[in-house]
């Protein structure tokens, strides 16, 4: 598959591929050498919104005609998820307000499809771009992209914040910040507490924004790790119509399996992060809304 | 590989995704599960309870059908005791009638033969008149000596 690129050397093939279709806002040109904050990544934000699309029009659809009949095909698998996503929820935010289901349906359902553009053969979409369409540069899986995970984890980052102003009020989301996790509550040691209270609220901040650093780059990590062994293995495979018949066989098949391997591998990672991601947005949510002193 | 105005394009597209489901698609979803679930749930109660009345209907049947039983037996009982009483009525009726037949017809039997006896008496008497009145010729007048000849008729 990487046949085409066999002639360019293996680390420009891995930067091309590395690189996103970059649209400079500040002179409107496309540019693969852009960069500073006012660039858009074309290819992340197309693929991601096709991909966002094409699944909510897919439930728009079930959704019109959803009835209590008897369920039929695409019904039960839409069921299927929604209830999979309610169970969840349930189980973890047992009294959630009607918004935590369907965001953890949407991101993860989202999630999960962006990650599968990663089983698309690497060089398929980029070739067509790049010859038919005279894009320099695409990158198909919007998950590799470090700005589509920090969006991502940026909005729950939000939420957790509107959840927890809309749960505790400025007041108790005050207390909470200044005296979790160390609180003296009483005796001669109480005046300690003014002491403490800069620790809480420097440990909370750090908690708080681990969450969505950590819910951002475990994605891209995992999903980034793929594509790029992807690329790797096939660069190795590039190799193959030029070292004669043990070249084909060695670099070409076996850089195939190889690939095929990889790609049975990863099919595993690809939904495991996708639930990943969608269980730690109800978890971050739900501890958004309960107060701590109620836990004690 | 660095940050770039991508994110802002991302969150708010999320944001735009996760309104859209939350206030177009998921409701009628789930409300179309919550009312087939209901639904689901009235029926297997439904159905329990009719299985339930069935089980009653039988046992209720069933114990009809036995006290019927008891009583077709009571009945059959007591037709049978009725028509031995009637046999029994019946034979002695019979019992009654054939002997006060037999009573008729013996007294008959005895009045037919205390008339036949008057009548051979009476026979004899003329008889033995008439041979009197043979013996003696006219020296017997039959009315003179009628009381010493019913008599002897009598005598016979």
């Amino acid at each position: 598959m990487a046949a085409a690129e066999g002639q360019e050397d293996s680390g420009s093939y891995v930067l091309h591929h590395l690189t996103n279709l970059k649209l400079n806002l500040q002179t409107m040109k496309i540019d693969p050498q852009a960069h500073g904050f006012w660039v858009i990544n074309l290819d992340s934000v197309f693929f991601a919104i096709l991909l966002g699309v094409v699944f909510l029009l897919f439930f728009a659809r079930v959704a019109r005609k959803a009835n209590a009949g008897v369920p039929t095909g695409v019904e039960n698998f839409v069921e299927m998820c929604v209830e999979f996503v309610q169970g969840r929820v349930h189980d973890i935010y047992p009294n959630a307000n009607s918004l935590v289901a369907p965001l953890g349906l949407t991101v993860g359902m989202w999630v999960l499809l962006m990650n599968f553009m990663d089983i698309l053969p690497i060089d398929w979409l980029p070739w067509v771009a790049e010859h038919k369409l005279g894009l320099p540069n695409l990158r198909v899986v919007p998950s590799t992209d470090i700005n589509v995970t920090f969006g991502l984890s940026l909005s729950v980052f939000v939420l957790i914040y509107i959840f927890n102003f809309a749960y505790k009020g400025p007041i108790g989301l005050a207390k909470e910040f200044l005296t979790h996790p160390f609180f003296v509550k009483s005796g001669p040691l109480v005046v300690l507490n003014v002491l403490l209270m800069p620790v809480n609220v420097v440990l909370r901040l750090v908690e708080d924004i681990a969450k969505p650093v950590s819910l951002a780059l475990r994605l891209f990590g995992n999903l980034f790790a793929g594509e790029l062994i992807f690329v790797l293995i096939a660069v190795f495979g590039s190799n193959a119509f030029s070292h004669g018949i043990g070249g084909f066989v060695g670099f070409g098949i076996f850089g195939a399996l190889i690939q095929f391997l990889w790609a049975g591998f990863h099919l595993l990672v690809i939904p495991l992060q996708a639930f990943v991601f969608m269980v730690l947005t109800i978890v971050y949510l739900s501890a958004a809304a309960t107060s701590h002193s109620e836990e004690h | 590989m660095d940050l770039n105005a991508t994110l802002i394009v991302q969150s708010f597209t999320f944001l735009v995704f996760v309104a859209l489901m939350w206030r177009f698609l998921w409701p009628p979803i789930l409300g179309a599960m919550q009312t087939r679930q209901a639904k689901i749930a009235e029926g297997l109660s439904a159905a329990e309870r009719g299985e339930k009345a069935l089980k009653d209907a039988a046992n209720k049947s069933e114990g009809e059908l036995k006290a019927a039983r008891a009583q077709a037996q009571e009945i059959i009982g007591a037709a049978n005791k009725q028509s031995a009483q009637l046999l029994e009525k019946a034979k002695a009726d019979a019992e009654a009638e054939k002997a006060r037949i037999l009573a008729a017809g013996r007294s008959e039997a005895e009045r037919e033969i205390a008339q036949a006896k008057e009548a051979l008496r009476k026979q004899v008497g003329d008889l033995a008149v008439a041979a009197a009145t043979k013996i003696l010729k006219r020296e017997i007048d039959a009315k003179a000596h009628a009381d010493v000849l019913s008599e002897l008729a009598a005598q016979v």
